[in-house]
């Protein structure tokens, strides 16, 4: 049992890692990854609504009437999303606004709709709270990564904390004379890099 | 019958409880959110809108109450005298409201600025209005007796290319503060005499 609940959380670290592996997500994935701080903040964010959202649809997965699960589901994980909001809006400012539309868009995040259909419906609370956590962990370093990588090229800095607790700041990584190459921090900087990284993960075996 | 109550039942429970602790929540975080805005957004803005003024006019802020309504007004400094007032206001914009702060200089009965604190209109062209100085500018100095318009309205004031609902959003938004200082204006003088000395 502990070994089936240890894997239901490393699975979505490495071998599921959702916008790598399953190619799901890529909405918040390709917009908010401008800098390496948006892309932790967001995965954290999802994070919280997978967790929360995967609990209780395991909880409630006796009662629910299947004809309208997904109806259920999605009052469930509104619910999660406008707590994240509005707790970001009142201890996170500056975060919320560089995330923008994108909380609220957290709804119609198909890896938080795809896990309580798929997994927490059918499991119990403890696999689907491995579950979730390690869906979303895996979420944010993808995340991370993503915007770490654009960062670095986009603009030769590294610069943000996390909600006030860790800070970094690291400028001109790349010695002084580097031209940041502003390109990876737009919009389609975000197809190619992240494409590259597809590309980086397919030759590591997933096994 | 008997699976068709449950599906009601099941799905009204779930709907009031997340209301319910939604409501809550709101009750909780909204003053925290309105002291982030204040501190984030709107105080920046009025401090730069005001930059001359030798108060903090951030600091130096008052509530009147009107009927239901309550509004914060903010009052700058100049040369020894306040004659400057900060009076908040909000329209319909083309995606949520668009919030404005704007200054009236009391003693000539004109615009001394108006600024764009919180929106949610599109990048690149309604949310220009707030990231364009030019367009906040052509306010400045304007006389509050005529309301205020975009030219395609007849109005005095040039809209933003590609971004006619923001542009009146914004001359709305001032109309409704220039109303709203109207109304309060014997109040305001109330308040803020001795102030500046």
């Amino acid at each position: 049992m502990a070994k089936s609940i240890a894997s239901e959380f490393t699975k979505g670290l490495w071998k599921e890692v959702p916008p790598f592996r399953l190619v799901l997500g890529l909405c918040p994935t390709l917009g908010v990854t401008t800098s390496l701080k948006n892309g932790i903040g967001m995965g954290l964010a999802t994070t919280f609504v997978l967790l929360c959202s995967n609990i209780l649809v395991s909880l409630l997965r006796k009662v629910i009437p299947a004809k309208v699960r997904i109806a259920c589901y999605i009052i469930i994980i509104a619910t999660f999303v406008i707590v994240v909001e509005q707790m970001m809006a009142a201890f996170a400012y500056g975060l919320f606004m560089d995330l923008g539309v994108f909380i609220p868009l957290i709804v119609v995040n198909c890896i938080v709709l795809g896990r309580a259909e798929a997994f927490a419906s059918k499991n119990g609370v403890f696999k689907s709270t491995a579950d979730g956590l390690g869906i979303g962990l895996g979420f944010t370093w993808a995340l991370g990564l993503l915007g770490m990588v654009r960062e670095l090229i986009g603009t030769g800095s590294l610069k943000g904390d996390v909600f006030g607790l860790i800070h970094w700041n690291f400028q001109n990584i790349f010695g002084p004379s580097f031209e940041p190459f502003g390109f990876a921090v737009q919009a389609p900087g975000a197809f190619i890099i992240l494409g590259l990284l597809l590309c980086a993960m397919n030759l590591i075996p997933s096994k | 019958m008997g699976e068709m109550i449950k599906m009601v039942v099941v799905l009204t429970v779930l709907s009031v409880v997340s209301g319910g602790s939604l409501a809550w929540l709101k009750d909780f975080t909204e003053p925290k959110i309105e002291n982030q805005v204040m501190n984030l957004v709107k105080g920046p803005a009025i401090r730069q809108m005001l930059s001359e003024a030798e108060n903090d006019p951030v600091e130096d802020r008052f509530k009147i109450q009107e009927g239901e309504a309550e509004h914060t007004v903010f009052v700058g400094v100049f040369g020894g005298t306040a004659d400057t007032v900060v009076v908040e206001s909000s329209a319909n914009g083309f995606a949520d409201k668009v919030g404005l702060v704007v200054a009236f200089n009391m003693s000539d009965d004109t615009l001394r600025g108006v600024a764009v604190t919180t929106s949610k209109e599109t990048p690149g062209l309604g949310a220009r209005a707030k990231d364009d100085p030019s367009f906040t500018a052509q306010f400045k100095g304007q006389s509050i007796a005529t309301p205020f318009g975009v030219t395609k309205d007849g109005g005095q004031i040039s809209a933003l290319s590609g971004a006619t609902i923001t542009s009146r959003a914004v001359c709305t938004g001032v109309n409704t503060a220039v109303k709203t200082y109207n109304d309060l204006k014997p109040q305001i003088e109330e308040q803020i005499k001795g102030m500046g000395k």
